[in-house]
C-alpha cells in the first residue's frame, strides 16, 4: 500500500465505523423508546 | 494477488455505497406510501411505534433492493441506467451486498414483529421474498409480464402501514395495494419505451421488446383506464370522503389524458419521446398526490 492509499484506507474505515456507530446508537435509543411505550400498553 | 488488483480490492467500501444499495430514491416512494397507509388507517398508533413501523418498511425495502442488486450485478453492468450502481462499479464486494441485504431484511422483519405487530411483520417478510425471489430471481428474466408482477412488490408499503395500525386486513388497504399494483405497469412501461434498447441488450424480456411497442402502448391505455376506476373505489365504498374522491378523479383523469397520446401514436426513428417522458413524470407526481389526498381526507374529516 502506498502512503496515499493508506490514508484513503484509514479515512474510509473510520467513516464506516462512524456510520456504524451512529446507526447502533440510534437503535439503542429507538429500542429504549419502544420498550418504554410498550410497557405502558 | 497482483498489486494493482489488491490495492483496489482490499480498500474498504464507503458507507455511501451501502446506502446506495438500498435504492434511496425508490425508498422515498416506499416511505411515503407506507406512511400514507399508516396515517389513513382508522384508529391510532403511538408515534414511536408508528415511526418504528415506517423504519422497518424502509429497511425491509432497502434489504430487498440490496438483494436485487446482488443478484443482478452482471445485468446492471451492461445497462446505462444501472451501470453506475456500486456493484457494477466494483466499489464493494458482492458477498457484502448479499449479507447486507439479508441482514436488513431479517432485522426489519424481527423489529416489526417485536415492536409493532406480527401480522405486519409477516406481510413485510412476504413482500421482501416477493421482490427478491419471486420477482428478481424467478419471473423478471422469464416473462414480459415482469413489471406487472414487480408492481406487486411496490404495492405492499401502504398495506403494511395500514396493518401496523389496525392489526387486520380489510378491504381498504387491499384497494390501496391494487391502486399501486395497477399504477406500476403504465408508470414503468412509459420509462421502458424510452430506454428499451438497454433492456433488449441484457435479455430482460421487457414488454416493448417482446410484444412490440404497439401492444405496450395499448396496454398502457388499458391500465390507465383501470387505474381511473380502481382509484375511485375507496370513495364509492365509503372508505373515504369527497376530498379523496374528487382528487382521485382529477389526478386519474390527467393520467389518462397523458396516457392517450402515448397509447395511440407510433414513435419514429430519433423520436424525442416527449409524451412518454411526460406520462412518466406525471405518474410519479400522481402517486404522491393521490396518497396525500387520502391522508388529507382522513385528517380533515376526523
Amino acid at each position: 500500500m502506498t502512503p496515499d492509499e493508506e490514508t484513503e484506507f484509514k479515512r474510509r474505515r473510520s467513516a464506516r465505523n462512524k456510520a456504524m456507530g451512529i446507526a447502533l446508537l440510534a437503535f439503542v435509543v429507538l429500542f429504549y423508546a419502544i420498550t418504554i411505550v410498550r410497557m405502558g400498553d | 494477488m497482483a498489486s494493482n488488483a489488491a490495492s483496489t480490492v482490499t480498500m474498504p467500501a464507503e458507507w455511501r455505497d451501502f446506502f446506495a444499495l438500498t435504492k434511496p430514491r425508490v425508498m422515498t416512494l416506499v416511505v411515503f406510501t407506507g406512511l400514507a397507509g399508516l396515517l389513513a388507517a382508522p384508529g391510532s398508533i403511538h408515534p414511536v411505534i408508528g415511526f418504528t413501523a415506517i423504519l422497518c418498511i424502509a429497511l425491509g425495502a432497502g434489504g430487498a433492493a440490496a438483494l436485487n442488486q446482488w443478484w443482478e450485478a452482471d445485468i446492471d453492468a451492461e445497462m446505462k441506467r444501472t451501470a453506475k450502481r456500486p456493484l457494477p462499479q466494483g466499489k464493494l464486494r458482492r458477498e457484502d451486498a448479499r449479507d447486507f441485504g439479508f441482514f436488513l431484511s431479517g432485522a426489519s422483519v424481527m423489529v416489526m414483529g417485536l415492536a409493532v405487530h406480527w401480522l405486519a411483520a409477516l406481510i413485510l417478510a412476504g413482500s421482501i421474498f416477493y421482490y427478491a425471489v419471486v420477482y428478481t430471481i424467478w419471473l423478471k428474466p422469464r416473462t414480459p409480464q415482469n413489471i406487472v408482477i414487480g408492481g406487486g412488490a411496490g404495492a405492499f408499503p401502504p398495506l403494511i402501514g395500514w396493518v401496523a395500525v389496525t392489526g387486520d386486513i380489510t378491504l381498504m388497504p387491499v384497494i390501496l395495494f391494487a391502486i399501486i399494483f395497477i399504477w406500476t405497469p403504465p408508470h414503468f412501461w412509459a420509462l421502458a419505451l424510452f430506454v428499451k434498447t438497454d433492456y433488449a441488450k441484457v435479455g430482460i424480456p421487457m414488454m416493448p421488446v417482446v410484444a412490440g411497442e404497439k401492444s405496450t402502448r395499448r396496454q398502457i391505455f388499458a391500465y390507465s383506464v383501470a387505474l381511473l376506476a380502481v382509484s375511485l373505489v375507496p370513495w364509492f365504498i365509503g372508505g373515504t370522503a369527497a376530498i379523496y374522491g374528487i382528487s382521485a378523479l382529477v389526478l386519474s383523469a390527467i393520467f389518462l389524458a397523458l396516457a392517450i397520446p402515448v397509447s395511440f401514436r407510433t414513435a419514429l426513428e430519433g423520436d424525442t419521446m416527449k409524451p412518454e417522458k411526460r406520462l412518466f413524470a406525471w405518474s410519479v407526481i400522481y402517486l404522491f398526490a393521490l396518497f396525500t389526498a387520502l391522508v388529507a381526507d382522513r385528517i380533515i374529516l376526523a
